[in-house]
């Protein structure tokens, strides 16, 4: 029972003016705005909050502080939830998690009697014969452990991020913080500063740091003030600076955004995690840190009815009593594993008030009610600095005990940092040493625990931060702090056990040490072998106990034995917030709507959308036919905007084509085009193009669709190393491209209105031409993929639809029809030309796929060109050949094996239904003996179906490339004088372009 | 219960130092008759096939840090053999065949779990990809196949199909897919090697090698100079710093892998899942966490370091995959240093130095490779340098000879 909330000075977070409800396992708890789930649970005296990983033994509040895995909770979207962050005004309906049954009575909870025969580790010495049987085991050993269950319904809420900038990012807003971030802010920096909590003040706000209880109050009131009051400071309170990445870059957590800091200088003024003190049952539910008892009655002003006892191992946890009494509990004893205080002032204190003090002594037992789920009593011992236990001291009834065994700085951000923790025998306490640059240290992370020293610390770092940002600091002040507050040994093993050292992971003083006693000395070994410290707090509580143990257990200094590293995040963090706004552009082409006005089945290349035909879904391989009969007999056009492009200008843009492509580029014809073949060191083919030259120093070159980002990138870094004099722009989403394609294309250019010669002789295959096309400037390329007199039309992206509109009013008489990138596959493979990326692979050189005819073998230099030289003197291990089959045959499918001998010479890479050959055709990798036509290879298709394919010559179709060089033309005209220098001449319009 | 955990419940104190799993710190000693750099699980691996099948117990390894501490600690424990060259398929379903009994082997369980892994496929291009990995699988046995979205959606009910604008078209559903208790692999072979009188000496950093005409004669360590007969390094991430310390250049560039993982939650998913293109796959462990991990880092580094934007991009992918992962809490992030050949296929076998063997250019790949690394460089060195056949492609001079493995497209994010 409680006897109903404190007056204040108590209970600062909650307005009593507005009560709240929620459920927790289906009861109605009441509490005030202000309160978390947890204080309300404890303020209606309801202690058990969940069940531990391991044995199902009940738990309660430790920390209060978010710092432990004691209150995990469920809520109806998320597991794992920290009940001390749940405010109780907005979480309706929670639960506990992890049991069997009731969180009361768990089923479960039997574990707990069978621990013996369940020793660390215990899962490798069992559950594997025979072979196999763990799969049987592992159902039960997976169901077991976890913790909540994950809501697989729920989506992803609203979320943002937002970056912030700053002089001195202060991270943490107790004492040292506040008073770091005032410095720094009066000496003209811009702070910011962050607090996890949602008042600032920190220990002020709760812990006494005198014996009259006097200092903080006043102490924290004009902190508060003036960091408030200062225009330089900007505060986030209730926001978590969750990780430190390199050069001061912040993750902090605030609500639904994740703000992203970048500092120039870094505070850390991150306080300390409080200790417990290991002995047997001291996790019983009542029993917690004296840093939490504090805060249920400074903060929530609960005040439980049961008696307390506060277990001491530094004077701190002497004005916890004193705290406690003022607040009206009744404090059954104080028991002090030193043989005093320090301050003899506290001690009369607490012996005026009629406490009990033990001293020397410790709790041995912690004794559980009737139900088995809350402390009930405890039992004290003498006890010495080493961990030996002597005589029984007391058997004290109580329902509550508070303890404190010291404390360890919250190094997690400074190790993130590289910083290192070194142990100090003298004082019993680890300390951060080794920061990264501009990184500072203040309060009692620093290992300063009195109030006067942490606040100098804290002056001190902000000074420290001003003369690192080049401003004006002022002196530094003296910092000292003799005090102990680390007990050296506050470890009492029981015979019986269940000491707990890792509340999270269940692990007791024994499986620590036998850890050791197996062979797993080291403490990274300790922790995996054991689970040490990997559990939802990452080792608050545990990493100084384990240290502390093992040093002892491998006869090692704790420096030597250290703690495990720490990683991000300091505090488990929601998915949600990282991954923000998710983000996922598609690119689309100028065409686009034209496309889906045309009833076109888009499909994804790349980040783009392209048509993959045009018509219904089930009528997919008859517009397919349809359209590619268009191209051969009549005309169609596609849509290739997506194609790259790339525009290269200057003295030297040919000579480095040169060294880029295969091919050679230096005597190219201006207003010719060339093949380009870019192949990378190991003279892989990874990209192709075509490149027309536009004039002596202009080159625009295209690259393929998925492929042009790399190909752009490669060629920077290349001539940051080359320093040749030219300038490199990707210009793929400037211009839009229409390839127009089949025997009437040259007539339906004409019918458009085009201001070109564009006869065979006038405009011959393979020339580049600019000019006005319905009244559009064009650059055309006569280009012939799919196998058919055709031209490729480049116009600014702005045009695109423009052109497409005259294309297909000029294409009516004509039929034309336009195609998709399906059909185009089937036409470029009745043409026998291969697609880089389908029917090559990461080892595909020149050689292999027939392309040695695009090698300029004189030139001194390309990249790649070592490597395509030394693989073209070794004999074929495989070759890229054409396959036909008859239309009876299953047909292979891209990526079926070829087989030579039951071995795997190769695979099929592009394979279709070919309706103007009316015979199955593809590309595959065979081997070289295998090449000729005439000869066959066998393919193994669906269900290990094997076929023998005819190899056939290349192209399929069109063999004497009579149809895309030439077409009949009534009246040949002359050749267009110097046709490019348009382009240059027409800078305006050039600049207009990009 | 088993039998096997009574032992340990009824005695008062089980005296485990009797039946510890590792021995205690040694001496050093001035020669062995071969040391092994690098106490991970390829180095531990090969002691162990050493002693127990060829009867060479004279062996050291020697680790700079912690057993199992470098990339065997950090990787994310998939365990596979869908890859696409036949010399792959062959070398990895070789491992799988090993991992499947390799608890028994041990008389230690080190928790191999066959789940599957399903990789998702979300263009036509790697649909293609997919067939063919599956096909050369299939043609070694291995248990792999294409299956449509219908099938996806039946075994992992909760996988969003249509993920970042990409839905996913098909998937290659690998049944040898598993995952393993990846500390217990290099403890297993530890135990097993020391129990045969291998020595492992932990904290002791090789800093120099000794050679002479061709030969290497010793190693420099932190504790002192050490003769030997022959030397494995298997040092993963830093092969290319302590290879060139014996005078070889490798093919090889170092860059981070960063993974993390969640806090626990009941079972839910069974299978590895992964996306090409979104480059990310996502794991339930035994203990219920959630593990996440994805590509490389997109720079050379030799540093373990974690970072904010891979974090970032990572689960967003995953959160994509799994929408309501974003109600789930993060626990850890973690980085290691793949050393990546230009082909994504190990460097294994002889050196310019006659008796001084690699077991290098491991990248993303090494855990899963781990038993039959070791079972493969122990016939090498008990053989006085004869290569076992399963390794032979993965020569070092295959990148003067040309004669690469490619796995580039097998392995990107599917680890």
């Amino acid at each position: 029972m409680t006897r109903g909330r404190l007056p204040a000075p108590f209970g600062q977070h909650i307005d009593r003016e507005r009560p709240v409800t929620f459920t927790f396992e289906g009861e109605t708890i009441s509490g005030y705005a202000g309160d978390t789930v947890v204080s309300a649970l404890l303020g209606e005296d309801r202690w058990l909050l969940s069940r531990s990983f391991k044995y199902h033994r009940p738990r309660g509040p430790l920390s209060l502080a978010g710092h432990d895995a004691n209150t995990l909770v469920q809520t109806p979207e998320a597991a794992n939830r920290l009940a001390e962050e749940l405010p109780a005004e907005d979480t309706p309906v929670v639960t506990g998690q992890n049991y069997w049954g009731s969180l009361d009575k768990d089923r479960f909870s039997l574990l707990d009697r069978l621990g013996r025969f369940l020793p660390v580790g215990f899962y490798y010495r069992a559950f594997f014969k025979p072979q196999g049987i763990w799969h049987f085991w592992e159902r039960f050993i997976r169901a077991a452990a976890g913790l909540g269950v994950a809501n697989l319904a729920v989506q992803p809420t609203y979320s943002d991020k937002q970056y912030l900038f700053c002089d001195v990012a202060v991270i943490g807003g107790g004492p040292a913080g506040l008073n770091a971030a005032l410095t720094a802010a009066e000496g003209g920096a811009q702070v910011l500063l962050v607090d996890e909590n949602p008042y600032l003040g920190g220990a002020l706000t709760y812990h006494r740091f005198d014996t009259a209880g006097t200092e903080a109050g006043p102490c924290l009131e004009q902190l508060r003030t003036a960091v408030t009051a200062h225009s330089g400071i900007r505060v986030l309170t209730d926001a978590t600076c969750n990780a430190w990445f390199s050069d001061h870059y912040l993750p902090v957590f605030q609500g639904q955004r994740l703000f992203k800091v970048r500092a120039r200088t870094c505070v850390l003024a991150t306080g300390s995690s409080e200790q417990p003190v290991v002995f047997r049952n001291n996790d019983l539910p009542g029993i917690l840190l004296c840093s939490a008892l504090e805060r249920l009655l400074m903060h929530h002003g609960v005040a439980p009815e049961q008696p307390l006892v506060v277990l001491a191992g530094n004077d701190a946890a002497y004005r916890t009593a004193l705290t406690a009494l003022d607040a009206g509990l009744t404090v059954a004893a104080l028991v002090d594993l030193r043989p005093g205080a320090n301050d003899p002032a506290l001690t009369s204190a607490l012996t005026e008030q009629g406490v009990p003090l033990y001293t020397q002594a410790t709790v041995y037992q912690a004794e559980a009610d009737a139900s088995g789920t809350r402390l009930a009593a405890v039992r004290v011992h003498a006890c010495s600095d080493e961990g030996t236990v002597g005589d029984d001291l007391a058997h004290i009834p109580c329902g509550l005990l508070a303890m404190s065994a010291g404390y360890m700085p919250a190094y997690q951000l400074a190790c993130h940092g590289g910083a290192q923790l070194s142990y100090h025998d003298d004082r019993a306490g680890f300390s951060l040493s080794n920061l990264p640059q501009g990184m500072l240290l203040a309060g009692s992370v620093n290992s300063l625990h009195s109030l006067e020293a942490v606040c100098a610390d804290g002056r001190n770092a902000g000074r420290a931060a001003l003369e690192q940002l080049g401003l004006d600091a002022g002196a530094v002040e003296a910092t000292e702090c003799s005090e102990r507050v680390n007990h050296p040994w506050p470890i009492f093993k029981h015979p019986k056990g269940r000491e707990f050292v890792d509340f999270d992971e269940d692990l007791q003083i024994k499986d620590i040490i036998n850890s050791a006693r197996l062979g797993y000395r080291d403490i990274q070994l300790v922790k995996r072998y054991s689970t040490v410290g990997m559990g939802p707090s990452q080792g608050r509580h545990s990493a100084l106990t384990t240290a502390r143990l093992i040093a002892r257990a491998t006869d090692r200094t704790v420096s030597d034995t250290g703690v495990t590293t720490a990683r991000p995040p300091v505090k488990p963090e929601p998915l949600g917030l990282i991954a923000g706004r998710r983000f996922h552009p598609i690119r689309r082409t100028s065409l686009h709507d034209r496309h889906l006005t045309l009833g076109a089945q888009m499909i994804p290349a790349g980040s783009w959308r392209r048509p993959g035909f045009y018509g219904r879904p089930e009528q997919r391989l008859a517009a397919i036919a349809r359209e590619a009969q268009a191209v051969r007999s009549g005309v169609g056009m596609i849509d290739v905007s997506t194609l790259g492009g790339i525009d290269l200008r200057g003295p030297d843009a040919a000579e480095f084509l040169n060294r880029i492509y295969t091919y050679g580029f230096l005597k190219l014809p201006v207003g010719r085009t060339r093949y380009a073949v870019l192949t990378n060191e190991q003279g892989v083919v990874v990209d192709d193009g075509v490149a027309a030259r536009l004039g002596e120093d202009h080159f625009y070159v295209t690259a393929t669709t998925t492929g042009v980002d790399r190909v752009y990138r490669d060629m920077l870094r290349w001539n940051t190393q080359w320093r040749l004099e030219l300038d490199i722009a990707n210009v793929t989403s400037a211009y839009a491209a229409i390839n127009v394609a089949g025997p009437n294309s040259r007539a339906v250019l004409e019918a458009a209105g085009c201001d070109l010669d564009l006869s065979a002789a006038g405009f011959p295959y393979l020339a580049c031409r600019e000019g006005q096309l319905a009244g559009l400037p064009v650059r055309l390329l006569r280009v012939g993929f799919v196998g058919e007199l055709g031209f490729e039309l480049h116009v600014p992206s702005l045009m695109a639809a423009t052109l497409w509109d005259s294309l297909m009013a000029a294409g009516e008489d004509y039929d034309l029809q336009p195609f998709g990138v399906e059909t185009q596959r089937l036409l470029r493979l009745e043409k026998g030309h291969i697609i880089v990326g389908q029917d090559t692979d990461g080892m595909s050189h020149p050689g292999e796929i027939g392309l040695n005819w695009a090698i300029n073998n004189k030139k001194p230099f390309f990249v790649g060109g070592r490597s395509v030289t030394i693989l073209a003197g070794q004999p074929l291990k495989r070759q890229l050949v054409g396959f036909t089959l008859g239309t009876g045959a299953p047909q292979p499918k891209e990526g079926h094996l070829v087989l030579r001998d039951g071995a795997i010479v190769g695979n099929v890479t592009s394979c279709e239904y070919s309706p103007t050959l009316d015979r199955i055709i593809g590309l595959a990798y065979a081997h070289p003996s295998d090449s000729e036509p005439g000869g066959s290879i066998t393919i193994r298709t669906d269900d290990g179906v094997c076929v023998a394919a005819e190899v056939a010559a290349l192209p399929f179709y069109d063999p004497d490339n009579a149809r895309q060089t030439l077409c009949a033309l009534k009246q040949p005209r002359p050749a267009w004088p110097a046709p490019c220098s348009r382009w240059h001449s027409r800078a305006a319009a050039t600049r207009l372009w990009f | 219960m088993p039998v096997a955990l009574l032992k340990y419940g009824l005695g008062d104190d089980f005296p485990f130092e009797d039946h510890a799993d590792l021995p205690g710190p040694t001496a050093l000693r001035d020669h062995y008759d071969v040391v092994i750099i690098g106490g991970g699980g390829h180095g531990v691996a090969t002691a162990y096939y050493l002693a127990k099948y060829h009867g060479i117990t004279n062996v050291a390894v020697l680790e700079k840090a912690y057993l199992g501490g470098g990339n065997t600690a950090r990787n994310t424990a998939v365990i596979r053999s869908n890859y696409l060259t036949p010399e792959g398929v062959a070398f990895y379903s070789a491992s799988v065949k090993l991992y499947e009994q390799l608890s028994n082997e041990f008389d230690f369980n080190i928790m191999y779990s066959q789940r599957g892994q399903l990789t998702l496929a979300h263009t036509d291009a790697t649909v293609r990809a997919f067939r063919q990995r599956a096909e050369v699988n299939k043609h070694f046995g291995g248990r792999t196949e294409l299956i449509d979205r219908q099938a996806i959606a039946e075994l992992v009910p909760c996988l969003n199909l249509d993920p970042a604008e990409l839905p996913v078209l098909a998937g290659l559903w690998h049944r040898d897919g598993a995952t393993a208790r990846h500390d217990a692999v290099a403890w297993g072979y530890a135990r097993g090697a020391t129990q045969r009188g291998v020595e492992l000496h932990q904290l002791t950093e090789v800093t120099d090698i000794a050679s002479d005409s061709g030969r290497v004669t010793g190693v420099v360590t932190n504790r002192g100079t050490v003769h030997c007969g022959c030397v494995v390094q298997a040092v993963a991430g830093h092969s290319a710093p302590l290879a060139k310390k014996a005078g070889i250049d490798l093919p090889l560039v170092a860059y981070p892998l960063q993974a993390m993982v969640t806090l626990p939650v009941k079972p839910f998913l069974n299978p590895l899942v992964s996306s090409s293109a979104l480059h990310c796959y996502v794991q339930q462990t035994s203990r219920g966490e959630i593990v996440i991990g994805g590509g490389s880092d997109p720079y050379p580094l030799y540093q373990s370091r974690a970072s904010l934007p891979l974090k970032e991009s990572l689960i967003a992918s995953a959160v994509d995959m799994f929408p309501f992962l974003s109600e789930m809490r993060l626990l850890r992030q973690w980085a290691g240093i793949t050393d990546m050949t230009t082909d994504y296929s190990p460097i294994m076998g002889l050196s310019p130095l006659e008796n001084y063997y690699l077991d290098a250019g491991w990248g993303t790949w090494g855990f899963k490779a781990t038993p039959i690394c070791g079972q493969t460089m122990a016939q090498l060195v008990a053989s006085g340098g004869q290569v076992p056949e399963l390794i032979q492609p993965f020569a070092l001079d295959r990148f003067d000879r040309f004669q690469q493995v490619n796995e580039m497209g097998a392995t990107a994010a599917s680890h």
